[in-house]
């Protein structure tokens, strides 16, 4: 299969691949997926307390598109409010990464990801 | 551009130039063009010729008659012609199959279409190994059983089949035995004489012969008869009609004839090479090699990188080219039912590489590959939510996934 361009770059160098303390109160966790299915996303933002998100992590075991939709989510929520990474679509990354429809439930994913980590978040407050 | 390292002999082999040279000797008009089915002219029956020689070369190397080879267009089509030849020819005997569920798709979906026409199938499970026991075949055999069909070496997995003592068990019930063989000639030694299979599917383009040509040994004493699949001229004693390609039968003779020759040295280097690829990547944690280790060809190594999705990780071996056991190119996500076959759970089917190693495999390339898949697997697994957890102690089997 061809990978494009965009997909391959975020493949090669991955941006802010890690892992926040899920304890932290002011860190939210997403994780979706299961291993049986070939695709795990774990999603954390760390929100200020103006409700900014400060740092956003990942890391995701699954094929290089998957990799690539949860790298790219990273990088859009960093300085987004809770409210406006709500909004972000699957269409937007898949978009962005010029997906094959095969490849296109990697960016449901990452959708399902932001929710699951601002759902975890709120949960805290 | 840099071509990638080829390391995908199961999926099918370069043709060896030896092989290639014979060929185009039959291809243009200062060459042997004839029709082999022509009588009436020299062109016809040095074409003849040269199909007979390459029948005894192939008929050689598995210690068979030349006159129970029948040249197919390939593995696939002498098992359809196997199965299907058999199933229709004995119907009244009886309904009942026998083969297994880690089958190639050629064998498989030649069952379900049998199924459909009224057939009964038995799919054996598998040991962990991938092994098909004798007594497996015993315990599925019924009274209207008329045919068992198992392969000789998996596709996936390399393993090897006992097909002397399951033949023991076939004979004894008086039941046929077919056996794909695509994969195994020139990688371990056959004897059709002291075997007691009826029936074997052989493919040239896994031997360094071309694609396009196959053949199926059908045994002569006893005698196995098959109603013909494809129907024309009466060629191959009305077995398999259409015009023979000399060119092609001349290539998989050669390419059979050398196998004979060279395999004892060239399975013994192609072992060790495996060995080192093996020894090269098995001190990593959770690495996995599927199937039996020992019951085994010498050029297979389907290995298991837990945490690590195979699509990635393939991707990240960009210049190697190998198959993976996860066929999630696919929307379905479905990991290799062969795998699953074993009993491996999801997460290490979907993680698997399958190396082949070949005639032109060098220790370089080896040596090569072991690097790429370290720095590949180290790679990953920093970016792996499951190796996170598997380094914290996590159970991942105690995790509830939300399956999509």
């Amino acid at each position: 299969m061809a990978y494009s361009e965009q997909v391959i770059d975020h493949y090669e160098n991955p941006r802010n691949v890690g892992k926040m303390d899920e304890a932290d109160a002011q860190v939210g966790t997403g994780m979706v997926g299961a291993p049986a299915c070939g695709d795990v996303m774990r999603l954390q933002i760390r929100v200020s307390e103006e409700g900014i998100i400060e740092d956003a992590k990942f890391k995701t075991y699954g094929c290089g598109s998957a990799i690539a939709s949860s790298s790219l989510v990273t990088e859009w929520m960093k300085g987004m409010t809770l409210e406006e990474a709500g909004e972000i679509r699957n269409s937007s990354i898949s978009e962005e990464l010029a997906l094959p429809p095969v490849k296109i439930h990697c960016s449901v994913l990452a959708e399902d990801a932001i929710k699951a980590a601002i759902d975890n978040y709120k949960s805290k407050q | 551009m840099k071509l990638p390292l080829y390391l995908d002999y199961s999926s099918t082999t370069p043709v060896d130039p030896r092989v290639a040279k014979l060929m185009c000797d039959c291809l243009t008009q200062e060459g042997n063009f004839g029709n082999p089915a022509s009588r009436s002219h020299l062109y016809g029956w040095q074409a003849e010729e040269a199909v007979e020689t390459a029948r005894r070369q192939v008929a050689d190397l598995v210690n068979a008659d030349p006159r129970e080879i029948v040249w197919t267009s390939g593995a696939t089509e002498s098992n359809n012609l196997a199965i299907k030849g058999i199933a229709h020819f004995y119907h009244k005997k009886g309904k009942h199959i026998i083969t297994s569920k880690i089958e190639h798709k050629a064998v498989l979906d030649t069952a379900r279409q049998l199924e459909r026409e009224g057939f009964e199938v038995t799919y054996l499970d598998p040991d962990a190994d991938g092994l098909i026991s004798p007594a497996m075949v015993q315990d599925a055999m019924r009274e209207d059983t008329i045919l068992v069909s198992l392969m000789h070496v998996n596709n996936e997995i390399g393993v090897v089949t006992d097909l002397a003592a399951i033949g023991e068990v076939t004979r004894a019930a008086k039941v046929f035995f077919h056996v794909d063989a695509a994969q195994s000639p020139g990688k371990i030694a056959i004897d059709l004489e002291a075997m007691k299979v009826d029936l074997m599917s052989f493919s040239a383009h896994k031997v360094y012969g071309p694609k396009g040509i196959g053949a199926l040994y059908v045994r002569r004493k006893p005698r196995v008869r098959l109603e013909a699949q494809m129907h024309g001229g009466g060629h191959e004693r009305g077995m398999r009609s259409g015009t023979l390609p000399t060119h092609q039968i001349v290539g998989m003779g050669a390419a059979f004839a050398i196998a004979k020759e060279e395999m004892a040295e060239e399975n013994e280097r192609i072992l060790a090479l495996r060995q080192r690829l093996w020894n090269g990547v098995s001190d990593m944690e959770e690495v996995y090699l599927n199937g039996s280790i020992d019951q085994r060809v010498a050029g297979n190594a389907n290995i298991s990188f837990n945490y690590v999705e195979g699509e990635s990780l393939l991707m990240s071996l960009r210049e190697l080219a190998v198959s993976s056991g996860s066929a999630c190119t696919s929307a379905s996500l479905e990991p290799s039912y062969v795998l699953r076959a074993l009993g491996m759970n999801d997460e290490l089917a979907h993680s698997s590489i399958r190396f082949s190693i070949g005639r032109f495999t060098t220790t370089a390339d080896v040596d090569q590959a072991i690097a790429q898949v370290r720095k590949a697997v180290t790679k990953l697994r920093e970016l792996s939510p499951l190796w996170d957890m598997y380094k914290d102690g996590v159970d991942l089997n105690s995790v509830q996934w939300a399956a999509h």
